[in-house]
């Protein structure tokens, strides 16, 4: 080659944040492909779901606090609902094809290793990729529905803010690892329809769990999505409880953990062989 | 091996010994001792499933080595993977270019995967870009490439952090004659500016170009160890006149025929559709089949390649 004026050397990571931060440059080229399209269907789809849901639904639903877990309106109770399981369904895309794509398909992932990056770099960067889409539709759907007068609070909406980036990695985390050991694309159907849906439907997020029957009701509650559901919704509405919202944090941050812990597992076993 | 360097292999870039691979039951790498020197142009020769690629993946720190040892630049992948992974350049078989970016971008983002400032690596991705000719499609999409070009691309990818030693996997399969002159042209002015290559192929003519001294692989194990020429000399004739004839439709071989040339060369090989001779002089050979009453739908009289030199080794042929 012909050597220029400049000559820095190339390196090994200092450590694993400086690792995924080489990884930067590709995710922000990437995503400054696509941009402009996520950030509209983030303003759009709120709005959809709230004036649909929201207002013409909720106008049928009698305005009970009691049977609306505090709420004075259903617009108040099923937005922070709607907020949570959108965080949940962002993910469920982000970390299934993409992945299986990148480690099968593009090789993204084997070139990202090629040089002085490991697999824990990839993962740290892809889930980091991951925790801002989820903060940047979170806080467009907080903002969009703002007008509407449902938050009861600003620093219920700033907390509920951190909370769908916890929830997004509480998903994140296990369905990455989940998809990192898959070898063929057609598990991801029914990881939609047999995960994602009944979980967006049925985890308290259009409906009070109490509504539904035993055992229904309990299932419900250790569902991922409930937890989420009920933190966003305590902080949004000003009826946070303590105890039952360090349960939350607690469940969804063991989430993040374990599932880390597994995809660190699963990614190392298919890809160093 | 025949080397002139120390047992332990220092001041190779390159030493393995008895080095394995084994996937479960199977062993891919079956104990091979390999000393790669600085600036030479290093190649594994031998058929699909030899364990070439194996090997390379070892080399290239991603792949766990599962017996023997192996230093890359004196240090051990099991330990260091990291730091010769920024050191080396990795040109695999299967392109792993992001086909959704542009030419440039896709320089640029893997520079970064080095720790080299942006500024640095846009400028490297300009100079790397100039040197495989692809300055006019440094905003053309990936995708838009034609296979040569694609190659050349990732050839250039891996040159970003001015590594000491490039690896390339089957740099030209897949590519058309004329895309794998240009490739061959840009590896052999890497070569003389004194990058260590070390390139695994199934082609003879790519070995005889490239490399200055080569091991045949053949189920995991070296075969033979020298330079294209050497082995050529020991293990084949000067020439080698091939003689063709129908294939027989009774399912039998051409054995009887060559039973009644044996004589004739040094050794015989027996092919579904032709006799290889080797002999010192082709052409007088050839001769004297004729004058024992043989009638070959066609002759040719060529060189010795290396080609010949593994059917030597192994009975084999090299693309099967």
């Amino acid at each position: 080659m012909a050597q220029t004026h400049t000559q820095s050397q190339a390196t090994a990571p200092r450590g694993t944040i400086d690792g995924a931060l080489r990884l930067l440059d590709y995710w922000a080229t990437a995503y400054r492909r696509t941009w402009k399209g996520s950030v509209v269907s983030s303003f759009v789809t709120p709005l959809l779901y709230v004036l649909a849901m929201g207002v013409l639904l909720g106008g049928f639903v009698e305005a009970d606090p009691e049977t609306l877990e505090g709420a004075t309106s259903y617009l108040a109770f099923v937005v922070p609902g709607m907020i949570a399981a959108q965080s949940m369904t962002l993910v469920f895309g982000e970390v299934t094809y993409p992945v299986m794509g990148m480690i099968k398909w593009n090789r993204t992932y084997y070139a990202m290793t090629a040089g002085p990056l490991g697999v824990e770099h990839v993962i740290l960067a892809h889930l980091g990729f991951v925790a801002f889409r989820v903060a940047v539709s979170a806080a467009v759907f907080l903002a969009v529905v703002a007008p509407f007068g449902v938050h009861e609070s600003w620093w219920g909406v700033l907390l509920a803010f951190p909370v769908q980036v916890l929830i997004g990695l509480a998903f994140a985390a296990p369905i990455y690892a989940f998809s990192a050991g898959l070898r063929s694309e057609s598990a991801f159907s029914l990881v939609f329809r047999l995960g994602m849906i009944p979980l967006f439907l049925f985890s308290g997020a259009f409906f009070p769990v109490s509504n539904l029957d035993q055992p229904l009701e309990s299932l419900a509650v250790i569902t991922p999505l409930w937890h989420g559901v009920d933190l966003t919704r305590m902080l949004t509405l000003g009826t946070l409880e303590l105890g039952p919202a360090l349960v939350h944090v607690a469940y969804l941050g063991a989430l993040v953990v374990l599932g880390w812990w597994w995809a660190q597992r699963r990614l190392q076993r298919r890809m160093v062989v | 091996m025949s080397t002139d360097l120390p047992a332990s292999g220092a001041g190779s870039m390159i030493h393995a010994s008895g080095l394995r691979k084994s996937f479960g039951g199977f062993e891919a790498v079956r104990g091979i001792d390999v000393d790669v020197r600085p600036g030479e142009a290093f190649g594994f020769l031998g058929p699909n499933g030899a364990g070439k690629s194996s090997t390379m993946r070892m080399i290239a720190a991603v792949s766990p080595v599962s017996g023997g040892t192996l230093r890359i630049l004196g240090m051990d992948p099991a330990t260091d993977a990291q730091q010769i992974k920024a050191r080396i350049g990795v040109c695999p078989q299967e392109d792993t270019l992001d086909t959704e970016l542009t030419v440039r971008d896709n320089l640029v983002v893997y520079g970064r995967y080095f720790g080299l400032p942006r500024a640095e690596v846009r400028e490297r991705a300009q100079e790397l870009l100039e040197f495989v000719q692809l300055t006019e499609k440094a905003d053309a999409m990936v995708d838009d490439l034609s296979g040569g070009m694609k190659r050349r691309l990732t050839i250039a990818r891996s040159l970003i952090n001015r590594p000491d030693i490039l690896l390339l996997d089957e740099p030209t399969t897949g590519l058309d004659p004329q895309a794998r002159h240009v490739v061959w042209d840009r590896l052999f002015r890497l070569k003389q500016q004194g990058v260590t290559l070390v390139l695994t192929t199934h082609y003879m003519d790519e070995a005889e170009q490239l490399t200055d001294r080569l091991v045949v692989m053949d189920k995991g194990v070296i075969v033979a160890e020298g330079s294209p020429l050497d082995l050529i000399a020991a293990h084949s004739t000067r020439e080698v006149a091939e003689l063709r004839f129908p294939v027989p439709t009774d399912g039998g071989t051409h054995e009887p025929l060559a039973e009644k040339v044996a004589d004739l060369a040094e050794r015989v090989e027996v092919l579904p559709d032709r006799l290889l001779l080797y002999t010192a002089d082709g052409e007088e050979t050839v001769a004297k089949v004729h004058e024992r009453g043989l009638q070959p739908i066609a002759t040719l009289v060529r060189r010795s390649t290396l080609e010949d030199v593994f059917l030597r080794l192994t009975g084999r042929t090299l693309v099967d």
